[in-house]
């Protein structure tokens, strides 16, 4: 199996440097949304004495610098994507497969995210140097960082490969598909950090996955959590990768029997 | 000595489909959203076959016929509405590793390859997806490669191949775990004639080499006249005939051709009531072609060699498309009048109970 995993990883990182500079305009223009929240969020603290929900300028820059670098990390397979996949006929070749098609995606969007960090590197460095961050970190918090980061890869692959899977049942899905994702943007943190959210919404927000796969790994590294908080964090990122594990083997077999009734 | 073990066998096989089905039209298109008309579509309606190992057999049928249905069933991408099958002794539809790691299913303009990279990465990644030890890939890998002969294709971006280059990757990457039973759909359809003959020569070595089964469905006569002594002729789900390629003239062409060459000048021809003899449909110098009925073939022909200054006759069945051409017209009727069960080759000795219908 780890053999598959770093083919199809290799494959994802050769994929990608084919086309270089298309993927490196596409992670510019993603630096827009952070940057103009972060204009925002900072002319808000100056104006309220320094600091808001407890974010200074700095820690906000520091906040939406590794914002991109998450953000990036988090795209994953769309669900939108199933409905082409299926239509293709592309399903039928990983259904011929004597693997199950996740883990080539799995491989292949890990060996994507490689390439990803090193583009993000120099693009960090201009935005560190036009908006000067204040981290408060240590050791711990970086190697953390570092598991956070790819465990938060790991809880939206999970969780929307899971939700992909309503293709099956109805072609009608761009709506559901739609509430997922507003709901994702704000109780995740990538609109703005949860203390900038009223406590209801935060409140909400601990019972969903999205904050795990976001805003947990961007605090972990620019130093406001607690080791202890870090550990929980990590602990709960293992609870919903496990939870979308347990949603795929419940439903990927009712799906394919449901694909293989209708055809493809 | 013959297999026992059928590699291939499907009894009563039939698969229906439920679809959407509404009139053109806003008005019906409203209608739609509060009532959904369904309409049952029998794509197969119990086909009966069963393929012995190393076999290499003609799937044929016009569009729509249920080929690719039942192909799909084989290789267990679609789950029957009734009826068994076994493949190497597994229930395709359970979909298995043992069993999806032994066979392959080649689409044509169907292509499995990364579409930026050279063909070789993608080799590598099907041998890692079915865990081929890395010498053994490499000595397959290179077999079929210098088999197809395309040495200086495998490290160009698969993009930049041409169509046929590109079928040719798609069959090297689907054989690189040397699998034993092919299902073959369309592989040769949109390829030039050349393209087209480098395929059905590296099929034909293929199952020579590796004694694999193969069912094939094309619309090309030259592959299945190329590849397969067997055909199984599939009309509206049905199965219409099960047997000898050869066999195909003899039981649903209704006429002989008959190439008539006089002896002496070209107008010979001409001063001949060719029409006592049978159809005239061409007449080239001094020869002539008539259609005659099959039955009185033998009959005419010895008339013709009496009555005539004969310098070489022909006695021939007519060109397999169009014995095709007409199986496909005969349609289910022909199927009622013709072959029916009784002709088919059912399965009769491996029917273990696991491969019972899930």
């Amino acid at each position: 199996m780890l053999r598959l995993y770093a083919g199809a990883a290799r494959m994802s990182i050769l994929d990608q440097l084919q086309y270089r500079t298309a993927n490196y305009l596409y992670m510019i223009g993603m630096i827009a949304e952070p940057v103009i929240y972060l204009v925002v969020w900072s002319t808000v603290a100056d104006s309220e004495g320094g600091t808001v929900g407890g974010y200074s300028a700095g820690a906000l820059a520091a906040y939406y610098i590794v914002w991109t670098l998450v953000r990036n990390m988090n795209i994953v397979l769309t669900p939108y994507a199933w409905e082409w996949r299926i239509k293709d006929g592309q399903l039928s070749g990983e259904l011929l497969k004597p693997i199950h098609p996740i883990h080539r995606d799995l491989g292949g969007f890990a060996g994507w995210k490689i390439v990803t960090i090193l583009y993000w590197l120099p693009i960090a460095a201009i935005l560190v140097w036009l908006f000067p961050p204040a981290f408060s970190t240590d050791t711990f918090s970086v190697l953390a960082f570092v598991v956070a980061l790819w465990g938060g890869f790991l809880v939206r692959f999970m969780l929307l490969w899971a939700l992909g899977l309503v293709t099956f049942w109805t072609t009608r899905v761009g709506a559901i598909f739609d509430v997922f994702f507003t709901v994702e943007l704000l109780a995740s943190g990538r609109l703005v950090p949860l203390s900038l959210m009223p406590p209801w919404a935060q409140a909400a927000a601990d019972w969903l996955p999205f904050q795990w796969a976001f805003q947990f790994p961007i605090e972990t590294l620019i130093g406001r959590l607690s080791r202890a908080e870090i550990l929980r964090g990590l602990g709960m990122q293992a609870f919903w990768t496990l939870v979308g594990v347990g949603i795929l083997t419940l439903v990927w077999p009712m799906a394919v029997k449901r694909y293989s009734a209708v055809g493809g | 000595m013959i297999d026992p073990h059928p590699a291939v066998w499907a009894r009563d096989l039939a698969k229906t489909f439920r679809v959407p089905e509404r009139e053109a039209g806003v008005l019906a298109a409203v209608k739609s959203l509060v009532h959904r008309r369904m309409k049952d579509v029998a794509a197969v309606k119990g086909v009966t076959f069963r393929l012995e190992p190393g076999e290499v057999v003609g799937f044929l049928g016009p569009n729509g016929a249920g080929k690719t249905t039942t192909l799909k069933m084989l290789a267990g991408l679609l789950h029957p509405t009734a009826g068994q099958a076994a493949v190497l002794g597994h229930v395709p539809w359970k979909r298995e590793r043992a069993l999806l790691s032994r066979i392959t299913l080649v689409m044509g303009n169907r292509n499995q390859m990364q579409w930026d990279l050279p063909a070789l990465d993608s080799f590598a990644l099907n041998a890692a997806i079915y865990r081929l030890p890395p010498a053994e890939f490499a000595r397959t890998r290179d077999e079929l490669i210098d088999l197809m002969g395309v040495g200086e294709l495998v490290t160009k971006p698969v993009r930049n191949l041409s169509l046929g280059e590109r079928m040719k990757m798609e069959f090297i990457a689907s054989l690189l775990h040397r699998p034993q039973v092919l299902f073959l759909d369309e592989p040769t359809i949109g390829l030039d004639v050349t393209a087209q003959r480098t395929l059905r020569q590296f099929v034909a070595e293929y199952n020579r080499r590796t004694g694999a089964t193969v069912l094939l469905t094309s619309h090309y006569m030259a592959d299945v006249t190329a590849l397969c002594r067997r055909v199984i002729v599939i009309h509206h789900g049905s199965l219409l005939y099960d047997g000898d390629l050869a066999g195909l003239g003899e039981q649903f062409a209704a006429y002989k051709t008959l190439g008539v060459t006089l002896d002496g000048a070209d107008g010979a021809v001409a001063g001949v009531d060719w029409a006592a003899f049978g159809e005239v449909v061409a007449t080239d110098g001094a020869k002539v072609t008539i259609q005659v009925p099959r039955a009185s073939a033998s009959a005419v022909a010895a008339r013709v060699l009496s009555e005539l200054q004969v310098a070489d006759l022909t006695i021939e069945d007519p060109p397999i498309d169009e014995v095709i051409a007409r199986v496909f017209a005969a349609g289910a009727a022909t199927a009622a009048a013709g072959t029916d069960g009784d002709d088919v080759a059912t399965p009769s000795v491996v029917e273990p109970a696991a491969t019972s219908t899930a």
